[in-house]
């Protein structure tokens, strides 16, 4: 496992060192002069210059990327060019709300997902088998970004029952001030965090409930379930304790990938329900122009997902050694 | 009578006519469209379906089913661009990764993985921002990232398909790599292609109003469905029509491709494209 994990640490340095490339090179997309263009029309030509300075546009590419490089390997993602603060600082200052947003929509769409996918593949052409895949079916169809709207116009704006925009208190804290006796603040955040969450989630929860069906479908199928029937098992033993656990194996991985997707929705996300996360921070650096912001944020997102991506090899790994060994 | 095996596949035949229908209608634009997009009828403001107003009308008494009409020119437009581009570059790829091995399949494939791990829409985002908006801009934008999901299924297929017995028999035949690729194993490989444009069109969809609702696609005064679902957002409260109404034409199109490449999957199923390989 050791050398698994080793092997797999390894591979992550040419994928993290290609993601600066590509995050670097979004500069050098720029048509004309990059500082003219992010700056607009009505920039002077000191501030320009001064610009251009700032961004090292005044070096060869190849030294600007060594000097990105080595900036990175500090820690220092460098200046926000219109909100005068470390670019590291501002994304860190978001990062725990999208976070946040993308965890609950990962265990609201596991939960939603498994649970539809278990019942269609039991109930394997029945009405119930129908009507979940169809629901499946516009759920991958659906925009991250109607959903949202709709949810908020039925349970915010017409019954009323769950604020529309905005975050409580931060969960982690909220917990913290439920255990102390002061449950109400959780709840806020719970009452918060509902709707955007399941926006995001109903993407997610329509992909995993097709997998859990076949997966469920193919391992109904399996000898050793018959077995269990055989022993005269109830139902609902043989399908949770045996069904189940073995069909879940091939849709963790695909669970944990999903997270990468959540990231993304969590853009359009955050800017419907004014979450303050990353993705609305995304949407101001990028009406401002505001390119090492830009960059900041591209390179966080894609870290955070090669992180997740490991984790979840890993993880798999321990559960399967076939993959280990493979 | 007995059908034929694809028209008793319920995804590919109603996924087929509403893919049709939209492309039709893309096409056809001019002559199905009741109004011009930007001719106004104040007096019916906001109006529901009516015979004159098939769809309503928006806050200046806009035609909205013209509107969406011509907005299908966008979307597919944009959506066609990018799946194209994608699965050439991506077929490309996948193809010389898969047949040479070695180094080549190490580089491009670590390559493809570095392209796969941005998030599509916060990196079409960017792209965007620094290239501006526009019909290529925005199309390149969501290519960049799509591109690597033809790459990786290539691969796989082209594995399979360079140990096959014709591809053995034009290698000692002497044939050239390019013809042995494009000629022996690309129309070997062309199933799942396709499954992957035909599903690929509906997510390019999604990504292309998803930028256009966060302001960042084509410039108004241009009807792109992103954007008449965000203008829509502003009346939500109270007529919330509109966005309903854009959003759901947005949702039937990328199902009408999503249930398309699902019915094509069914029948151009992988494995029994190896196994007329084997055959041939």
């Amino acid at each position: 496992m050791l050398a698994y994990v080793v092997r797999r640490l390894l591979l992550m340095i040419p994928m993290l060192i290609g993601m600066v490339i590509v995050t670097f090179g979004l500069l050098l997309l720029i048509p004309g002069d990059p500082a003219a263009v992010l700056l607009g029309q009505e920039a002077s030509p000191e501030s320009i210059a001064n610009l251009r300075d700032t961004l090292g546009l005044n070096d060869p590419w190849y030294v600007r990327l060594w000097d990105y490089f080595a900036m990175l390997l500090h820690g220092d993602m460098g200046q926000s060019i219109f909100q005068s603060a470390p670019v590291a600082d501002i994304i860190a200052g978001r990062l725990g709300a999208t976070i946040e947003l993308a965890v609950v929509s990962l265990i609201l769409a596991s939960i939603i997902g498994i649970v539809l996918g278990v019942l269609a593949a039991i109930r394997q052409g029945s009405i119930i088998d129908t009507a979940t895949m169809l629901l499946a079916q516009l759920g991958v169809s659906m925009p991250v970004y109607w959903m949202g709207l709709l949810l908020m116009l039925a349970f915010a704006v017409q019954l009323g029952w769950l604020p529309s925009i905005g975050r409580g208190t931060p969960m982690l804290q909220a917990i913290g001030a439920a255990v102390t006796g002061r449950p109400q603040v959780l709840w806020d955040s719970i009452l918060h965090i509902l709707l955007p969450s399941l926006a995001l989630a109903a993407n997610s929860a329509a992909v995993i409930s097709r997998l859990v069906r076949t997966s469920m479908l193919e391992v109904l199928r399996e000898d050793f379930v018959r077995t269990a029937y055989a022993k005269g098992l109830r139902r609902g033993r043989v399908v949770v304790r045996h069904a189940l656990r073995n069909a879940l194996l091939p849709v963790l991985s695909v669970i944990g990938l999903r997270f990468g997707a959540l990231l993304g929705g969590a853009v359009l996300t955050e800017s419907i329900f004014a979450w303050p996360g990353l993705g609305q921070l995304t949407i101001t650096a990028i009406s401002q122009r505001d390119l090492p912001l830009i960059q900041g944020i591209v390179l966080t997102f894609a870290i955070i997902f090669a992180l997740v991506n490991l984790v979840v090899d890993l993880l798999y790994a321990a559960v399967d050694p076939r993959i280990r060994l493979g | 009578m007995r059908l034929p095996k694809f028209l008793r596949n319920t995804s590919l035949v109603v996924g087929a006519i509403i893919s049709l229908a939209i492309i039709c209608c893309a096409i056809f634009a001019p002559y199905i469209a009741t109004h011009g997009i930007e001719q106004m009828d104040m007096r019916n403001r906001f109006a529901g379906p009516t015979l004159t107003h098939w769809l309503g009308t928006d806050n200046f008494g806009r035609d909205l089913w013209s509107r969406l009409v011509f907005g299908a020119r966008i979307s597919l437009t944009i959506s066609i661009i990018s799946v194209a581009g994608s699965a050439v570059v991506g077929t490309v790829v996948g193809l010389a990764a898969g047949y040479f091995g070695g180094w080549v399949d190490m580089l491009l494939m670590r390559i493809t993985d570095i392209f796969l791990g941005f998030p599509a829409i916060v990196l079409a985002l960017a792209i965007v921002a620094v290239m501006g908006p526009g019909v290529f801009n925005v199309a390149f934008a969501i290519f960049v990232v799509a591109w690597t999901e033809y790459a990786r299924v290539v691969r796989a297929s082209t594995l399979v398909l360079r140990q096959q017995n014709y591809v053995q028999a034009a290698k000692a035949l002497g044939a050239s790599n390019s013809r042995i690729l494009f000629r022996e194993i690309l129309p070997n490989a062309l199933g799942p292609i396709i499954v992957l444009a035909s599903l690929g069109l509906g997510t390019a969809i999604i990504a292309e109003s998803a930028l256009s609702f966060l302001g960042f696609g084509l410039p108004p005064p241009t009807p792109t469905w992103g954007w008449t679902l965000a203008y829509g957002t502003r009346f939500m409260r109270d007529e919330p029509w509109l966005s309903i109404v854009a959003g759901a034409t947005i949702m039937v199109t990328v199902l009408g491709f999503n249930l398309l490449g699902d019915g094509l999957r069914d029948i151009l199923d992988p494995r029994q494209l190896t196994r007329a390989g084997d055959k041939k």
